[in-house]
């Protein structure tokens, strides 16, 4: 074949590789979407973070604001100190509430923030004191299970 | 008795040492051919003519192969996923099974079979038309003009026919998912990108094919040039070249997943 021909060729498919590698990074992976731009940090302590990872979204009516950047455990507190990386463009009052969620009855769990009434705003390196820990199933089965056998005795008495 | 016992150790014993030779063989052949890398990058036109042969003309069974694999994908993982009410999920299945697993494997077994037993031929019918030997009379190395260019071919094409084959794969599953099942293309991609992640499962996906890509043609050219010069002898070079291929690239992967994946 024509030299010239097998180039263009090589050509065709290589540009082809690497337009289907741009692709899956693109439109496949999460190469656009974990980009947030710049981003100030904040720490949270919870008493439990139950299942939430590094690179969970931090999410505050719903919208992804930021990401989890990093889980450590306090041993003077014995809490988990959980680091956020939140987007610079969103400013949160000081007694913002942060809480862990989960997505959907058995999703991954995320970090949401409820915006507080302070004036003054959440700076680089600040703590969210106000937090609620992640729903532990076993916890709350065991406390419906407590409550209905104290709802049975209280029944009880009253018949007797 | 005793003579048939001891034939029967003996030939247990000859199948190793020649297992062990070949071995040997297939790593000098392995070494000869990275010293005479540097020689056959500085004639670019032999390497551009083997990525022809190798990956442009690998290219259409690829592609099929991937649009079938992907809308398999789909279809399966709808009907599994759809009884947990959680159709959306769909892309997240076949985009990290593609990315992960399919995509470098399949494309890995098809290249062994497509370009893999077309290099052993070629290489085994040179040789046993003495053109390799003609070559050294003439002071060309065999494995500088010939061996090395297909080799570089080789672990270039393969990431790229990869790469292609889980993206059009992809596309595959989104074909049936979205059009034809009606699951919901927002979520479809949304989801798919929430969980697919570039460095963990595509980059990963990249070093495997990559990996695979040296195996495959490495394997294919020492068959070739290690083949008897018969026409029986290229004939079970070229089966030993699928089925030591095939082997190979389902065993590596299992290790290389094992590496990847942090249990």
């Amino acid at each position: 074949m024509e030299r010239t021909t097998i180039d263009l060729w090589v050509g065709f498919f290589v540009a082809l590789g690497v337009a289907a590698i741009l692709g899956l990074a693109l439109k496949v992976g999460n190469l656009t979407s974990s980009n947030i731009g710049e981003t100030y940090t904040v720490t949270a302590g919870f008493e439990n973070i139950g299942g939430l990872k590094p690179r969970a979204p931090v999410k505050s009516a719903g919208v992804v604001i930021g990401r989890v950047d990093g889980i450590r455990f306090d041993a003077e507190t014995y809490e988990a100190q959980v680091t956020l990386k939140l987007d610079k463009r969103y400013a949160f009052p000081k007694d913002t509430f942060a809480n862990i969620y989960t997505a959907g009855l058995l999703g991954e769990q995320y970090v949401g923030l409820e915006a507080g009434g302070d004036e003054v705003n959440l700076k680089e390196g600040d703590k969210i004191t106000h937090t609620q820990d992640a729903v532990v199933l076993e916890k709350m089965i065991s406390q419906f299970l407590y409550n209905k056998a104290s709802e049975n005795k209280s029944d009880n008495k009253a018949a007797e | 008795m005793f003579s048939s016992l001891k034939s029967v150790i003996a030939k247990i014993g000859h199948n190793f040492i020649e297992g062990v030779w070949h071995l040997g063989a297939g790593g000098r052949l392995f070494f000869y051919i990275l010293v005479y890398l540097g020689e056959s990058i500085r004639r670019p036109s032999l390497i551009v003519r083997e990525i022809y042969a190798t990956g442009v003309l690998s290219l259409l069974i690829i592609l099929v192969s991937a649009f079938f694999v992907g809308m398999v994908l789909g279809l399966q993982g709808y009907n599994t996923l759809q009884k947990y009410g959680s159709s959306e999920a769909i892309g997240v299945l076949v985009a990290l099974s593609l990315v992960r697993e399919l995509g470098p494997v399949v494309t890995a077994l098809l290249f062994a079979g497509r370009a893999g037993t077309a290099i052993t031929a070629e290489i085994g019918l040179m040789r046993a038309t003495e053109q390799l030997s003609a070559m050294e009379m003439m002071a060309v190395s065999p494995v500088g003009r010939v061996l090395a260019p297909r080799f570089l071919a080789g672990v270039i094409s393969m990431p790229i026919l990869a790469a292609l084959f889980s993206m059009i794969g992809v596309l595959g599953g989104y074909f049936v998912a979205v059009p034809l099942i009606g699951v919901d293309s927002g979520a479809f991609w949304s989801q798919m990108q929430a969980s697919v992640d570039f460095r963990e499962d595509i980059v990963n996906g990249v070093i495997k094919s990559v990996v695979f890509g040296i195996v495959c043609t490495m394997i294919a050219l020492f068959e070739g040039y290690d083949a008897p010069p018969t026409a029986e002898g290229v004939s079970r070079a070229t089966t030993r070249t699928v089925v030591y291929s095939s082997l190979a690239v389902l065993g590596l992967d299992f290790i290389l997943t094992a590496f990847m994946i942090k249990v």
